[in-house]
């Protein structure tokens, strides 16, 4: 019983950790990006490995990498106590919502409801794909 | 939207899913690994299936990060998620699984989630910084 609650407890906690890394990862990357600005013309003028080199050299890049290592390592250690039929679905819907309340705030997106509509319903047919 | 971008969206939708199927299919040839043997995880990228789906996820991350260069973080994420809609639909028609009532309502669902953000635009336009707001940084730079 308490095996099982404990059990229980640190799934979640898993699904919590890869939820919050990975929408700080995502964040980092998106604001790497917009930093850079679009890569497409800037490859044809300067060539691709200028633009690789100026994404390696990004302190936001390498950040949001961190921040996705930990998602990684976070959802290994989600499944060691958790079903993946769980963990995978319930981290991936709700990343979905914390990734728009986290590009409102801290890159300033303009998430209107059309994008609103977009993630709840994208979370919930992740969540319904799963079984 | 240009062509181009649609197609790095769909380079996003389609390079992750298949590189995860790839990455499956070959984990499954080689095998369960040990803790004890970690470096016999090394070794699994000699296996063909696997070495190409790290070459597939290795292109979803650069149109992954090209997309953002050009794009809202919540305009990508929801539209490149019609790789779920294609991994269902590859399990249906090409692998014969069973797929059920619910995962059809849940492709629905995230089908629906897709066309709402991609008839917006996938940009905030910010107004131009004016003139006087540039002094103002340069005098406190």
């Amino acid at each position: 019983m308490i095996r099982h609650a404990i059990s229980n407890l640190n799934g979640w906690l898993a699904i919590l950790a890869i939820v919050l890394s990975s929408s700080a990862g995502d964040v980092l990357l998106s604001r790497a990006m917009k930093q850079i600005g679009d890569v497409g013309p800037l490859r044809r003028k300067r060539g691709l490995s200028f633009v690789a080199l100026l994404v390696l050299r990004n302190k936001f890049f390498l950040l949001g990498v961190g921040c996705m290592a930990i998602s990684f390592y976070s959802l290994l250690f989600g499944l060691s106590w958790n079903d993946v039929s769980l963990v995978g679905p319930a981290a991936a819907s709700l990343t979905f919502v914390a990734n728009a309340i986290a590009a409102k705030f801290f890159l300033r997106e303009r998430v209107d409801s059309r994008r609103w509509a977009a993630a709840l319903f994208v979370a919930a047919g992740v969540v319904l794909m799963a079984f | 939207m240009t062509v181009r971008k649609y197609l790095t969206l769909a380079g996003v939708t389609v390079f992750a899913p298949v590189g995860d199927s790839l990455l499956s299919y070959g984990m499954k040839q080689v095998g369960n690994i040990s803790l004890r043997h970690v470096s016999e995880l090394l070794l699994t990228i000699t296996n063909p299936w696997v070495g190409l789906g790290i070459v597939f996820l290795l292109g979803f991350f650069a149109t992954y990060m090209t997309a953002l260069s050009f794009a809202d973080l919540t305009y990508v994420l929801p539209a490149s998620s019609l790789g779920y809609v294609l991994l269902a639909l590859i399990a249906r028609f090409a692998l014969h699984e069973n797929v059920s009532v619910t995962r059809w309502l849940g492709i629905a669902l995230v089908s629906a989630g897709v066309g709402f953000v991609t008839s917006g635009p996938e940009l905030t336009r910010r107004p131009p910084r004016r003139r006087s707001d540039d002094l103002a940084t340069e005098r406190q730079l």
